[in-house]
């Protein structure tokens, strides 16, 4: 009885491992990979006010609960929010978000001065900054020149079935199960969150837009 | 005289000391702000969702993070393009496409520049039915995978009449618990 129930908990912990590995691979690339500059997701949607734009980074995926109280931005670790206002893929706006002492500044939007792989912060900038809510605490928001800010844990806004997937790239699987299941379900992730009016970020028309993280040398 | 010298000597040294110090503490008491000064180097990026993960060769995904947008079509599309006839091989077939009317050269052109594509006018969603909303931009509620997957595994009818209806929806089609209507949007955490 007892041996059976340990070779149930190995096998248990045995799936868990595997479906972790498996969903590891959300956090793409080996060298951002279980860092804390890793990218999970990002999204760009129009606000409640519709003159506003929302842009979200998350970084730092599959938090269990109980891991989440102690995750925390990097000092060392910059978030960039990218804006090509005239379709050639290269930024000509930039927002920066940097944590530093329990606050997340932000810097812009503003013209980068130089675009690229390498990043400094204009030091002229005012920031905007946003106490970075702790676990277990309800929201914090900050209203600055026209913007909106939110940095702390969130729950994953993303949803797949993950696992099921690396299956099926795997070789393990020929279909989705259905229903699937969410593999993200239950956990967390540390979420940026800025709302910015259109106007600041082109105004109409498409823009282009991606997040990156870059690292203190 | 000789008192005079230590007396002069030693009130020298004690000013000096003084302007010093003072000079220090001067320093020491200016209202610095966070430092924010450095470098910072590129680690990772991302635009549209799950780009790198699905169509980026295990040995590329680090490089893919490293490359400016503006260059990743040159870089990269052809690797798409093999990659994605890896994972549904009717787009080998000459004139095959996805729903969006697109063979895998020009598929794999738009997903090679990973940037997301983003709307000022009005609605912002990476994909809901509308032929005019396609890639406008990505709101919380989308189901991006199962998009990505009609427009992988779909074929020409793919909303509506999938070629491969068992690989076309990952059937989880929303979060695990509700978003907000107002800021900041994401649920609390668990």
């Amino acid at each position: 009885m007892k041996k059976s129930k340990i070779l149930l908990g190995t096998v248990i912990i045995a799936i868990v491992g595997l479906i972790t590995v498996v969903a590891a691979d959300h956090i793409d690339a080996p060298a951002a990979k279980g860092t804390t500059a890793d990218i999970t997701d990002f999204y760009a949607f129009q606000g409640e006010n519709t003159s506003n734009l929302v842009f979200v980074a998350n970084v730092q995926g599959l938090l269990a609960p109980t891991a989440t109280a102690g995750a925390s931005f990097d000092e060392n670790v910059l978030v960039e929010f990218n804006i090509d206002t005239n379709n050639d893929n290269v930024e000509d706006l930039v927002i920066q978000a940097i944590p530093r002492d329990g606050k997340m500044y932000f810097f812009g939007p503003v013209a980068p001065s130089t675009t690229g792989l390498t990043s400094s912060i204009n030091s002229l900038i005012l920031p905007s900054s946003v106490a970075i809510t702790k676990y277990g605490s309800n929201a914090v928001v900050a209203e600055a020149n026209g913007m909106k800010m939110f940095a702390g844990p969130r729950d994953d806004p993303f949803f797949m079935d993950f696992a099921r997937y690396g299956e099926i790239i795997g070789g393990k699987a020929t279909a989705f199960n259905n229903p699937g299941t969410d593999t993200f379900k239950g956990t967390n992730v540390l979420s940026i969150v800025v709302e910015v009016p259109k106007a600041r970020v082109g105004g109409k028309g498409k823009i282009n837009t991606w997040v990156e993280t870059k690292v203190k040398q | 005289m000789k008192f005079n010298f230590i007396k002069y000597t030693t009130a020298i040294v004690i000013t000096s000391l003084i302007l010093v110090s003072c000079s220090k503490k001067d320093n020491d008491s200016e209202p610095l702000g966070p430092d924010f000064s450095g470098t910072y180097m590129q680690k990772d990026q991302m635009g549209r969702p799950a780009v790198n993960t699905v169509f980026v060769s295990a040995n590329k995904k680090d490089e893919f993070n490293v490359t400016v947008p503006s260059q990743q079509n040159a870089k990269f599309q052809s690797m798409f393009e093999t990659n994605l006839k890896g994972l549904s091989p009717a787009f080998a077939n000459p004139g095959d496409k996805n729903a969006l009317g697109q063979d895998a050269a020009a598929f794999t052109g738009l997903l090679a520049t990973d940037v997301l594509n983003v709307s000022l006018d009005g609605k912002t969603t990476f994909f809901d039915g509308v032929a005019a909303n396609t890639l406008s931009g990505r709101a919380l509620a989308d189901d991006v995978i199962t998009v990505e997957l009609i427009l992988i595994f779909g074929g020409e009818d793919g909303l509506t009449n999938s070629e491969n209806p068992t690989l076309s929806d990952d059937n989880v089609s929303a979060n695990d618990k509700d978003f907000l209507t107002s800021f900041p949007y994401l649920a609390s955490p668990w």
